[in-house]
C-alpha cells in the first residue's frame, strides 16, 4: 500500500507569531519552525498501517527550504522517503491554492491512502483534507479517531458533536486524524541516523504541473486587508481567597448578569 | 437584495442556536435564505427559522444527503450558488462546517474564510488568530464569499421572516457518495449544552487532580446550565474525555462566560478560549499566566472555591 502522509512545518506556538507587514502573510522567519503537532499523529498512523498491511510511507510537505527539518523528523519516526514541494511561487498560498498544489503533486506521485492531521496550529482552517478529497475525487474520511483497513475497504470512526460516525469507503481515500488517535513514537537514535540517508525528492511547480496563476499570495482567493496585534485584555480584578472566594466570584457573576 | 445562504445546523429536527446567530448576522448583509440539508424538516423548524428572519428556506430533505460525509452538503450548496447567485454563504465554523465550506470553495472556485468572529460591511470578516494574539480583517477576493462564523459571535435576535419554502432536489454525484456513514454512535452527555455552542463553559485542568474530582466542575457547570471543558493536561491524564478538550489541538470555544479552574493557561489552552467574552479564573498559583486574561480571578484552592461558588449560585436562584 502506498501511503502518503502530508506534514506541515508551523511556527512554534511557544514563541511569538507574527504576520509580515509587507504582504500580510505568516512570518516564517520570526519563529522557530516545528512539525505541526497533529501531523505527528498522522505520521504515526501511517506507520502503524504500513506495519499492519505492508507498503511504503512517503512524506509530502509544501513549504520553504527550512521545512526539510520537518521532513527529517517524519523520516526519523520511520517514513521511507519524502517529497518536498518547494517553489518561491507558492509563498503566501491560501487554503485553495495549497490544496490545488498538493493535489497536483499527489496525482503525480500516486497514492492509495493520503493521511493528514485534522488541522494546523498556524492557519487552523481545518479544511485541507476535505479540499484534497474534493480535488482528488477520493472519499473523505476525516476527523478520524480510529482507522481500520481490511477486505478492500477502509473504515474510520469520525468524531462528531454527539459521539462518532462509523464511516466506510474504498481505497484510494483521504484520511485526517485527530489528537489521541495514537501515541506518536519518538524517533530513535537509529531512526535519526537512518533519516539522513533516506531519499528526499524536491518538486518545483513545473514538476507537479502546477499553474503559477493558481498559487501564491498574489493569486489568493481571500486576502487579509489589515491586521493589528490584539490589545491586551483590560486588566481584571484578582483577589486572594480569604474563605469567601466563591461568594466573591458569585458577586462578580451577578454583576455581569450571569446569575 | 441578494440572498445570503445560511446552512442550517439541526439535531433531531431542532434548529441549533448557531443557526439563529447566523440568520441574525445574515439580515445585516442581505436577505437570509436558510438551507436545510437532510430529513427532519417540520413546521417547528420552519417556525424557528421564520422567527429569526429567514425569508426563504431551501429544503433538501433526502436521507442521502446526511448519510455520506460532508460532500453532499457541499454539492447542495454549490447547486444553490449556481442557480441563485447569493451574495455570500454562511456556515457555522465547526469542524464539519469548515469542511463543507472547504469543499464548496473548491466546487465554486470561491474564496473562503474560517473562524470569523464577525462579518461587517462589504463582507469583511473579523478573525482572531495566533491564539488571540492578532486581530485580522479579511475578505474574499474571488467568487462567492464563503464564510464560516464561530458560534457565539453574534447574539441571536428575532425578526420575523416569511420562511417561504422551496424544495430542492439534488442529484448527488458518485464521488459525493464515496464515504458512507454506516452507523451513528451517540455518546451520553446528559442535558448539558454542546461545548462549542454553549453560552457558558466551565473547564477544569491539572489542578482538579483526578477524574473523580471533575464532579465539582460538572456541578458548577450544571448550576449555570453550562458545558464542561477540560485542558489538555486533564485529558492527557485520562480524567476527562478528549472530546471535551479546549485548546489548540482540541475544540475552540468563544462563549459569553468561560470559567477556568485549575488551568495554568499555556498557549495550548488559550488558543481555544481566548475570544471568550468574560473570563473567570480560579487557580492557586498567583503566577499562572491565565490570570493575565482574566476579567475576574481568585487565587485559591479550587476544592474550596468551586463548591462554594456552586452553592452560592443555587442560593441566589
Amino acid at each position: 500500500m502506498n501511503i502518503v502522509v502530508c506534514v506541515k512545518q508551523v511556527p512554534d506556538t511557544a514563541t511569538e507569531r507574527k504576520l509580515r507587514s509587507d504582504d500580510k502573510t505568516l512570518d516564517r522567519d520570526a519563529a522557530d519552525g516545528v512539525i505541526n503537532e497533529l501531523c505527528e499523529y498522522a505520521v504515526e498512523e501511517a506507520l502503524r498501517l504500513k506495519e499492519a498491511h505492508g507498503g511504503e510511507v512517503t512524506v509530502l510537505t509544501m513549504g520553504p527550504d527550512k521545512a526539510t527539518d520537518t521532513i527529517r523528523k517524519a523520516l526519523a519516526m520511520g517514513a521511507d522517503k519524502a517529497v518536498h514541494l518547494v517553489d518561491p511561487a507558492l509563498h503566501g498560498s491560501d487554503a485553495l491554492s495549497t490544496s490545488y498544489a498538493m493535489a497536483q503533486t499527489l496525482k503525480k506521485i500516486g497514492f492509495d491512502l493520503v493521511i493528514l492531521g485534522s488541522e494546523s496550529t498556524d492557519a487552523r482552517t481545518g479544511m485541507l483534507a476535505a479540499m484534497l478529497a474534493e480535488r482528488l475525487g477520493a472519499p473523505q474520511l476525516t476527523l478520524a479517531n480510529k482507522v481500520e483497513i481490511g477486505d478492500g475497504a477502509i473504515r474510520v470512526q469520525r468524531v462528531t458533536d454527539y459521539g462518532f460516525d462509523k464511516v466506510e469507503a474504498s481505497l484510494p481515500a483521504v484520511v485526517s486524524v485527530v489528537e489521541k488517535i495514537n501515541e506518536p513514537r519518538y524517533p530513535s537514535f537509529k531512526g535519526i541516523m537512518a533519516a539522513k540517508k533516506k531519499p528526499v525528492q524536491t518538486f518545483g511547480i513545473a514538476d507537479a504541473e502546477i499553474d503559477a496563476a493558481q498559487v501564491g499570495v498574489a493569486n489568493a482567493w481571500s486576502e487579509v486587508t489589515d491586521f493589528a496585534v490584539a490589545p491586551p485584555r483590560a486588566a481584571g480584578t484578582v483577589v486572594k481567597d480569604e474563605g469567601d472566594g466563591g461568594v466573591k466570584a458569585a458577586d462578580f457573576l451577578a454583576s455581569k448578569k450571569f446569575i | 437584495m441578494a440572498e445570503i445562504l445560511v446552512l442550517v445546523e439541526h439535531v433531531d429536527g431542532d434548529v441549533k442556536k448557531v443557526t439563529l446567530e447566523l440568520l441574525t448576522l445574515a439580515r445585516l448583509l442581505g436577505e437570509p435564505a436558510a438551507v436545510w440539508a437532510g430529513p427532519g424538516y417540520s413546521d417547528i423548524a420552519k417556525g424557528k427559522l421564520a422567527e429569526f428572519g429567514a425569508e426563504k428556506v431551501y429544503v433538501a430533505d433526502s436521507a442521502d444527503i446526511v448519510d455520506h460525509v460532508v460532500a453532499p452538503k457541499a454539492e447542495l450548496l454549490a447547486s444553490l450558488v449556481a442557480s441563485r447567485a447569493p451574495a455570500a454563504v454562511l456556515v457555522a465554523s465547526t469542524a464539519e462546517g469548515k469542511e463543507v465550506a472547504g469543499r464548496l470553495a473548491v466546487k465554486t472556485d470561491s474564496g473562503v474564510i474560517t473562524d470569523a468572529v464577525g462579518v461587517g460591511e462589504g463582507l469583511v470578516a473579523d478573525q482572531s488568530i495566533f491564539g488571540g494574539g492578532v486581530n485580522v480583517h479579511s475578505r474574499v477576493a474571488k467568487g462567492t464569499p464563503i464564510i464560516a462564523v464561530r458560534p457565539n459571535s453574534t447574539a441571536p435576535v428575532p425578526a420575523t421572516g416569511a420562511a417561504a419554502e422551496e424544495k430542492v432536489d439534488v442529484e448527488l454525484s458518485d464521488s459525493a457518495r464515496a464515504a458512507k456513514i454506516v452507523e451513528r454512535v451517540k455518546q451520553e452527555k446528559g442535558a448539558r449544552p454542546e461545548l462549542t455552542e454553549a453560552a457558558i463553559v466551565v473547564s477544569g485542568g491539572r489542578g482538579v487532580g483526578s477524574g473523580e474530582n471533575f464532579a465539582i466542575i460538572e456541578k458548577l457547570a450544571d448550576s449555570l446550565g453550562a458545558a464542561v471543558g477540560a485542558s489538555r493536561a486533564a485529558t492527557d491524564a485520562g480524567w476527562y474525555p478528549h472530546a471535551f478538550q479546549v485548546g489548540q489541538t482540541g475544540k475552540t470555544v468563544s462563549p459569553q462566560l468561560y470559567i477556568a479552574a485549575g488551568i495554568s493557561g499555556a498557549i495550548q489552552h488559550r488558543a481555544g478560549m481566548q475570544t471568550s467574552k468574560t473570563i473567570v479564573v480560579i487557580n492557586k498559583d498567583p503566577e499562572a499566566p491565565i490570570f493575565e486574561i482574566a476579567d475576574f480571578g481568585i487565587v485559591g484552592d479550587l476544592n474550596q472555591v468551586v463548591p462554594q461558588l456552586t452553592a452560592e449560585i443555587a442560593k441566589r436562584k
